[in-house]
């Protein structure tokens, strides 16, 4: 039997099935090398071990009962910025340090239902503003390929769970990159879908517009799996978008004989790192192997503009969403202070870490009297424009493939004193955000040892092809089968 | 552009975030830094452009007028730091 801890969610679903395993066993599993290998990587905030067993035991009567489900028994990790009733969710952040919720977000109640078992909730850049997870107010997370290097951010811990073998999926969240940029990083599948796939229910509130949830798997059929569960709409998300869910798995294995995939210029720009360049270069040669007609000469002009719009619309959203911490309702409270108004800024000064105070003080100064016109709404006159070059794009390619960052994994503390730098690592990433496209990122091979992503990135709505795509991809190489020393 | 220290304790106070002396200092720099890159965005004609908020094809999303069953009041009062029968407490707002 191979190693519990390293089974793919339909593995385990198999092994299940046929009751050579136990959810027990599988959780159990998971939790001792969480005891082993956590010290080193700390992916996790909180481990819910006795929850968890509890709900191992669950699932185990229901397999019992003759039931089977595709993540029946499976234990997963959950971001912590997803609400989770009865679990502290402190989204990274010392704001929301003792925040314990009263409900649970709809994906985890999905997940719930579907017989899933949480083992624990994962390390974040505080609120998901970062691409390190070094801005998390309680440890940094550790890549498992060098613990000397970061995961990737925001969604760092959820990349590092499912890489060092703590959790056999776990759900990030994606605003400009945080699932697919540490997917890279550490070596998994992670995937944002179209904007409006995954309710928002539940999900603390960074950029309304740009947030959406998505998985972290070993492979592309467990990442159709996973979104199979958690994707549909939501009356409890007005954004939520009410149309109808595929099943995600059934074009997986297509391949991509004459599909037609571009390649955009501003994605492999000189300053790419070369090793990256080789692996995608690689990668593209491996697709057209498989029969996809691979044009490397599209161009989205307006891609260099792309980190501006992001920058003022994600800060500009975030100001609004995070005046809610004002230390009256839940969260952090200094009382100590002269009066109202000292308590509450004495709350937001002391409650929220570095990055957070600078993204609200873009935020606002962006929509305030005067800048408006110039910034925040130039800026979404832009996102028109880019959204229309991908959609231009999408009228003569089935897909558009990219690197996912332009470096691999960079040494822990390398970039944190300079944020503009950070900001660069998601270039590649954040313009699928602002056009609400889906996007994927699928291991595609290392360069001195550290993993590098392949994105692949699709229409509005069209996940099957982009993991269709992902998925031939995957089949031409084994290397989400790559396991770190740990 | 750069943003003096009236402008950073400005930006502050709408924002209602105390900041440290240093952070005055280190924010100045930073946010100056940031802000100058967005001058890129006057380099993308946007002539008759519409502005995009989000990018789903939603106008209004109406709910059905039926009443459910909401959150407890003391689950939720619970959470907070200071309450007094089923209310919020705060300072005066006025003193």
């Amino acid at each position: 039997m191979p190693d519990l801890h390293y089974l793919t969610i339909h593995e385990a679903a198999e092994l299940l099935a046929r009751r050579e395993v136990t959810s027990r066993a599988l959780t159990q599993a998971a939790l001792d090398r969480i005891a082993a290998v956590d010290p080193k990587v700390r992916a996790f905030l909180t481990v819910t071990a006795e929850r968890a067993l509890a709900q191992a035991d669950a699932a185990d009567a229901r397999l019992a009962a003759g039931e089977r489900g595709a993540l029946l028994g499976v234990p997963a990790a959950i971001k912590d910025v997803m609400s989770t009733e009865g679990v502290p969710t402190t989204c990274g952040s010392k704001m929301l340090e003792h925040f314990v919720p009263p409900y649970d977000a709809t994906v985890v109640r999905r997940l719930f239902d579907a017989g899933a078992v949480m083992v624990g909730k994962t390390n974040m850049d505080e609120f998901a503003m970062g691409s390190s997870t070094e801005n998390s107010a309680y440890r940094p997370t550790r890549n498992p390929w060098d613990l000397n290097r970061v995961p990737g951010g925001s969604s760092g811990g959820s990349a590092a769970a499912v890489a060092a073998g703590e959790a056999i999926y776990s759900l990030g969240s994606d605003t400009g990159g945080s699932i697919r940029q540490p997917a890279a990083l550490c070596g998994v599948v992670g995937m944002k879908p179209t904007y409006g796939r995954v309710s928002r229910y539940g999900l603390v509130a960074f950029a309304s517009s740009l947030d959406q949830i998505g998985p972290f798997t070993r492979d592309v059929r467990d990442m159709a799996t996973v979104l199979n569960a958690i994707c549909g709409h939501d009356a409890a998300d007005s954004t939520s978008a009410d149309i109808e869910t595929p099943d995600f798995g059934a074009d997986l294995e297509r391949g991509v004989q004459g599909m037609r995939i571009g390649v955009p210029k501003e994605y492999m720009p000189p300053t790419l790192d070369a090793g990256v360049r080789g692996r995608i270069e690689a990668a593209l040669a491996a697709l057209q192997a498989q029969g996809a007609i691979i044009d490397t000469d599209v161009t989205l002009p307006s891609t260099e503009a792309a980190l501006a719009v992001y920058y003022v619309i994600a800060p500009s959203e975030a100001s609004a969403n995070l005046a809610r911490y004002d230390g009256v309702k839940y969260g952090y409270s200094y009382q100590q202070g002269a009066g109202m108004w000292d308590n509450m800024e004495q709350t937001r000064g002391r409650g929220f870490g570095a990055e957070v105070k600078r993204r609200i003080m873009i935020g606002t100064y962006a929509l305030s009297s005067g800048y408006y016109d110039a910034y925040y709404l130039k800026a979404q006159k832009v996102r028109t424009v880019i959204r229309r070059e991908f959609d231009a794009a999408f009228a003569k390619y089935d897909a558009l493939v990219a690197p996912v960052t332009p470096t691999t994994a960079f040494r822990i503390g390398e970039k944190s004193g300079d944020p503009f730098e950070m900001y660069l690592n998601d270039v590649f990433t954040l313009p699928v955000n602002i056009a609400g496209l889906p996007g994927i990122s699928v291991p595609a091979g290392f360069v001195e040892g550290l993993p590098v992503g392949l994105q692949v990135i699709g229409k509005p709505f069209d996940e099957a092809t982009v993991l269709r795509v992902a998925r031939a991809y995957e089949q031409t190489a084994d290397w989400g089968a790559q396991r770190p020393a740990l | 552009m750069k943003l003096e220290r009236d402008a950073v304790l400005h930006i502050a106070k709408l924002a209602r975030i105390g900041l440290s002396e240093e952070e005055i200092e280190t924010f100045s720099e930073q946010l100056s830094e940031i802000i100058t890159h967005f001058d890129v965005l006057s380099t993308v004609d946007t002539e008759g452009v519409e502005p995009t908020a989000h990018t789903l094809p939603l106008r209004n999303v109406f709910a059905d007028d039926v009443s459910r069953p909401s959150m407890p009041q003391d689950a939720v009062l619970a959470l907070a730091p200071n309450t007094e029968d089923g209310y919020l407490r705060v300072r005066a707002v006025l003193e």
